[in-house]
């Protein structure tokens, strides 16, 4: 693989910026409907559609935060991981430059911005050789303000009744969800981890928020779980930007990992409405967008 | 709606009440985490002396933010010929300010925080001490409001970066809520104990 991908990278950022998922804008459109007219819910509700069209017409980021990049990449043996991260790079400072991401990476030291959204660890890569022959890229980019409302919860949890097993993990999921009111720009999706260690949960609890809406979860107890929190967390009443309302949540994705004995963490990473992901797949020449 | 144009008067604050959208004219200060803890360290601590090299900075945000707002916001920013424009502009999270917003409302006569997700007692205090209220933007609606966004009229303190600087801008229609108002009323309040009663009902 000797392709320069840079110009490629470039314009799956734009479209994870610029252009909300098809299936996140439907759920937020349905949701207006049932928001009570005139309501503060419904105004938000309209702010943000009205927002979504404006980003996509215009070319301009849904939101100022355009957060954390997280580039999942999966790739065939023979491609140089190296060489990719490189064009990532790259296509993060061009990508900053033409707008479509806020300059976001500080020095945690210094408290300097780079500029251009590279720095130590940043963006956020993870790569996996598969045995298919093409690649395939999904970016997430993962704003600051519901990151800060994301959080890891450790069972048991004798303050929430919360034990090792399903039900404990409705019970701590619903309260970080009432933790979370509209902090997180909800309405929200959750992406949930249950089991590994803390840094692999976390990792793992992000990749769920990659899930379409309408993906079902093919382990039938956690498709049940994913809908009823979704059903209990709305009947919180929290509503759009925590203005009270009957939309507080617009999914909820769970996957599990194998965990030690000793260790039962649930992970919840909240994404704001702007979930805003897109892929790329590249084979041969061919580089197809989604 | 209710129309506000900047600077706003104390009796214009004390008529709005929470839950009431309202549409902002006027010139505008940005500032978020640097610019608070700047503000608390280089001007307020200092008893309003602050070292020669910041009175013009000073100077310029006491004229705006007299009687002013001020934006909890980091925008994504383009330079063209020299003239700077707003890309994205939504608000960010306001809780960080708590421990400063108080006394930055205080110091510099403030009326109005546009940020999102509301603040804590303290600043709900001082709304109702000095007459002022918090309005709450639409987070994440950046393309939009940048809309409103009509001139960039002066930038602040750029070391810090461009989200973390002041940004001085004149706004037209920026649409907002009242969230906490002058009298002690916060929405967020309401809302979480609601949902919390709400919650304990679930986990029975």
């Amino acid at each position: 693989m000797t392709q320069d991908l840079t110009d490629a990278f470039v314009e799956l950022i734009r479209r994870a910026s610029t252009q909300l998922p098809a299936d996140m804008e439907q759920a937020i459109r349905d949701a207006r409907e049932n928001e009570e007219p005139g309501s503060a819910a419904q105004g938000a509700l309209d702010t943000i559609i009205q927002n979504v069209e404006l980003a996509r017409a215009n070319a301009t980021p849904i939101c100022q935060d355009t957060g954390t990049p997280i580039f999942e990449i999966h790739y065939p043996p023979g491609v140089s991981t190296r060489q990719l991260a490189d064009q990532i790079r790259r296509a993060c400072a061009i990508a900053t430059e033409r707008a479509y991401l806020r300059p976001n990476a500080v020095n945690s030291l210094t408290g300097e911005n780079s500029g251009d959204n590279t720095g130590i660890d940043f963006p956020t890569m993870h790569f996996t050789e598969w045995d298919d022959d093409g690649i395939q890229v999904d970016l997430l980019l993962k704003g600051g303000g519901c990151e800060n409302v994301s959080t890891q919860y450790k069972l048991p949890d004798a303050g929430l009744g919360a034990g090792r097993d399903l039900e404990g993990v409705r019970r701590v999921v619903l309260d970080a969800v009432n933790q979370a009111q509209g902090l997180g720009c909800a309405p929200g999706v959750l992406g949930i981890a249950v089991g590994g260690d803390r840094g692999a949960s976390y990792i793992k609890s992000k990749q769920q928020l990659l899930r379409p809406l309408e993906d079902n979860n093919s382990e039938p107890e956690l498709a049940a779980l994913e809908e009823q929190i979704l059903a209990e967390g709305n009947e919180l009443g929290i509503g759009p930007m925590g203005f009270g309302g009957s939309t507080t949540l617009l999914g909820v994705k769970i996957g599990t990992m194998h965990r030690l004995p000793a260790s039962y963490f649930v992970s919840i990473a909240y994404m704001c409405w702007a979930n805003r992901r897109a892929s790329m797949r590249i084979v041969g020449e061919d580089i197809s967008y989604a | 709606m209710r129309k506000l144009t900047v600077p706003i008067s104390e009796d214009t604050i004390r008529d709005l009440t929470v839950g009431e959208p309202v549409s902002l004219s006027g010139v505008i200060a940005t500032g978020r985490d640097a610019a608070h803890k700047y503000m608390i360290e280089t001007f307020i601590k200092t008893g309003g002396q602050p070292p020669a090299s910041e009175e013009n900075v000073y100077a310029a945000l006491q004229t705006v933010l007299r009687d002013g707002v001020i934006y909890h916001c980091g925008p994504v920013v383009q330079q063209q010929n020299g003239t700077w424009s707003f890309v994205a502009a939504g608000p960010t999270t306001s809780i960080r300010e708590e421990p400063y917003q108080a006394d930055v409302i205080e110091h510099f006569g403030l009326r109005a925080v546009i940020g999102k997700g509301g603040m804590g007692p303290k600043t709900l205090r001082a709304c109702q001490d000095f007459g002022a209220v918090y309005l709450h933007a639409i987070g994440g609606a950046a393309s939009l409001i940048a809309r409103s966004v009509k001139e960039v009229i002066a930038v602040h303190k750029m070391a810090f970066g461009v989200p973390e600087a002041f940004w001085i801008i004149r706004v037209e229609d920026f649409p907002a809520v009242v969230t906490m108002d002058s009298h002690g009323s916060s929405l967020h309040q309401q809302i979480k104990e609601r949902s919390s009663a709400r919650l304990d009902d679930l986990l029975r």
